[in-house]
């Protein structure tokens, strides 16, 4: 009976691996062309069996990309977005949400439904009265248009306030015994402490501007104005059969991201469970 | 009642960075979003009062009728297909193996890639003639390859499976955060009367996990329901219009057409759908806990 048991959960553990292997596998090989095909020429992205690791690699594709299209500049512009929004939904959101989690105040409860109200809404459904709106302010072929857009929303609040929910009240009792201000209590107190949560909304503002596509596409139709994932797009159509070239380009856009995310994860998992996201 | 005031401005100051960024750039949007579909208006000309007319439009819009039932078809094959998967891998990498962290931060990363390098990646792995998958089927022996994202009946799967592919990650951790709360001391009983790694999962994992899955759910129909970019990315709504959803046709109708109102008008459809499944998820939230 207990052999039999033993047996069964070998049998479970192999599959576990099996199926691990398999997702690994899947994950990762898409990465994997990309890489490889981004060191090889054209003709040879498609050659079949597949060589994964290139003959002769070819570096001069690195050199090309940013010559073939404006990358340096468009890579500036989204850098340029994305560190503005990421630094205006921290400081905002975990602003807002401190007088939500720790204040008494009159209508905080009405002001706080308004926020919760909009978080299921999708943006797709305003984005046709955000553009008139936009345009009327003279805003649209600007990068502060895409600031304005990114830089407030519910969800930031949402998750900040979460975290400073579970933050003992008697920390902030204890301070304003101690003469601090609210706002020294802030960034003296709540600050320090969030680590977990600031890291979580970072990853999400960060990952979710650098790779927004739909609102560059509306408003910003000049070249020079382009973010990377717009910049990106327009080179695969223009140069479509360069594989190489696209492929080169690829990774360089992914490289941010990749870095931010792995210098942050550390966080982002017990943030994700922390902030309650769970419902 | 001076200190009160003092209170209530020092509360105020807290909250007005962020609030008046979201009155003005979301709050007054979403409002006006719900009056523009009763008007009429192209961007330049006069704006015009139309009344229901933008509402009676849609029933003889059969693009609208396209797009709505391929929405419905995107989230139906997305919305399973993602559950199991990362539900799967949550369970193996909520095991003691090697390697495990290295494991979550590598399913994580097609999420945060940009979308419009891995959907490049993937037409050409899928592309019907060159591509690495279809040469590997005819090399098996498969005569009638598919045609993937340029065929119109596989479009559609093929944009399925990209998603899947895309968003696996970010469900996994969610789970993974879910597995975490179950008690251990379940399994430990469980191991006591002898009970084998299927029947634990069957009769202690998904049942505790219940709120987590519904979670899951309705947060994945709501992500399908406004999916754009992917469609953009792998099949431009085509070939003809067998991918053409939602967002897709409000894009078009908005920023190719100009017709403003009616690009409304089937954007409060997408609210009507969304702010359904809210109710749900807020009934089955109360019936749960």
């Amino acid at each position: 009976m207990n052999q039999l048991t033993h047996k069964n959960a070998a049998v479970t553990r192999i599959a576990l691996y099996l199926f691990l292997f398999a997702t690994v596998v899947i994950t990762v090989l898409p990465f994997a062309w990309m890489l490889s095909a981004s060191l090889k020429l054209d003709k040879d992205v498609f050659t079949f069996p597949v060589r994964w690791i290139p003959e002769e690699p070819r570096w001069q594709n690195y050199e090309d990309i940013w010559t073939k299209i404006p990358l340096g500049r468009f890579i500036f512009n989204t850098a340029k977005i994305t560190v503005i929004v990421t630094f205006l939904q921290l400081v905002t959101s975990s602003f807002a949400a401190y007088a939500f989690a720790k204040l008494d105040f009159k209508f905080k409860n009405q002001l706080f439904l308004g926020y919760i109200a909009t978080i299921a809404m999708p943006w797709q459904v305003y984005m046709v009265p955000q553009f008139i709106m936009m345009r009327n302010f003279n805003l649209t072929n600007t990068h502060m248009s895409m600031i304005c857009l990114q830089a407030f929303t519910a969800f930031g609040v949402f998750l900040m306030r979460q975290f400073y929910m579970s933050v003992p009240d008697e920390l902030c009792e204890a301070a304003r015994m101690d003469g601090m201000s609210e706002y020294r209590i802030w960034s003296g107190i709540m600050l320090p402490l969030s680590k977990p949560a600031l890291s979580t909304l970072t990853i999400f503002t960060f990952v979710a501007t650098w790779n927004d596509f739909l609102g560059p596409m509306i408003y910003l139709t000049r070249t020079e104005l382009k973010t990377i994932q717009i910049g990106l797009r327009m080179f695969i159509t223009q140069y479509s059969s360069e594989y190489g070239l696209i492929m080169a380009a690829s990774v360089v856009v992914l490289i941010p991201v990749i870095i931010v995310f792995l210098s942050l994860q550390k966080f982002f998992v017990q943030g994700i469970a922390s902030a309650g996201l769970k419902g | 009642m001076q200190k009160e005031l003092k209170k209530n401005l020092i509360a105020y100051s807290f909250i007005a960075p962020n609030f008046i960024g979201f009155a003005v750039f979301t709050f007054g949007p979403i409002l006006f979003a719900f009056i523009l579909a009763f008007l009429s208006w192209d961007g330049a000309n006069p704006i015009m009062w139309a009344g229901l007319d933008n509402f009676k439009r849609l029933f003889n819009d059969s693009q609208f009728k396209t797009s709505f039932v391929n929405t419905i078809v995107y989230t139906a094959g997305t919305v399973p297909l993602t559950m199991i998967f990362s539900l799967l891998l949550a369970v193996v990498l909520n095991q003691k193996i090697a390697g495990r962290n290295f494991f979550r931060t590598l399913s994580f990363f097609p999420y945060v890639a940009s979308l419009v390098a891995v959907a490049v990646v993937w037409n050409m792995i899928f592309n019907p003639s060159m591509g690495p998958v279809n040469m590997l089927l005819r090399n098996m022996g498969v005569e009638n390859t598919p045609g993937w994202a340029a065929d119109k009946n596989w479009a559609m799967f093929t944009v399925i499976l990209f998603s899947v592919w895309k968003n696996m990650g970010y469900y996994m951790i969610i789970y993974l955060a879910g597995l975490q709360g179950i008690n251990p001391e379940l399994y430990e009983a469980g191991d006591l009367d002898g009970v084998n790694g299927w029947q634990k999962f069957k009769h202690i994992t998904l049942p505790q996990l219940g709120p987590t899955s519904f979670f899951v759910l309705i947060m994945l129909t709501i992500q399908c329901f406004k999916v754009y970019d992917q469609i953009y990315m792998i099949t431009q709504g085509g070939p003809g219009t067998s991918t053409l959803v939602l967002v897709y046709h409000i894009y078009n109708t908005a920023f190719i057409s100009w017709d403003l109102g009616y690009a409304s008008a089937i954007a409060l459809v997408l609210f009507v759908l969304v702010l359904a499944i809210t109710v749900i998820q807020f009934r089955g939230e109360k019936k749960l806990s």
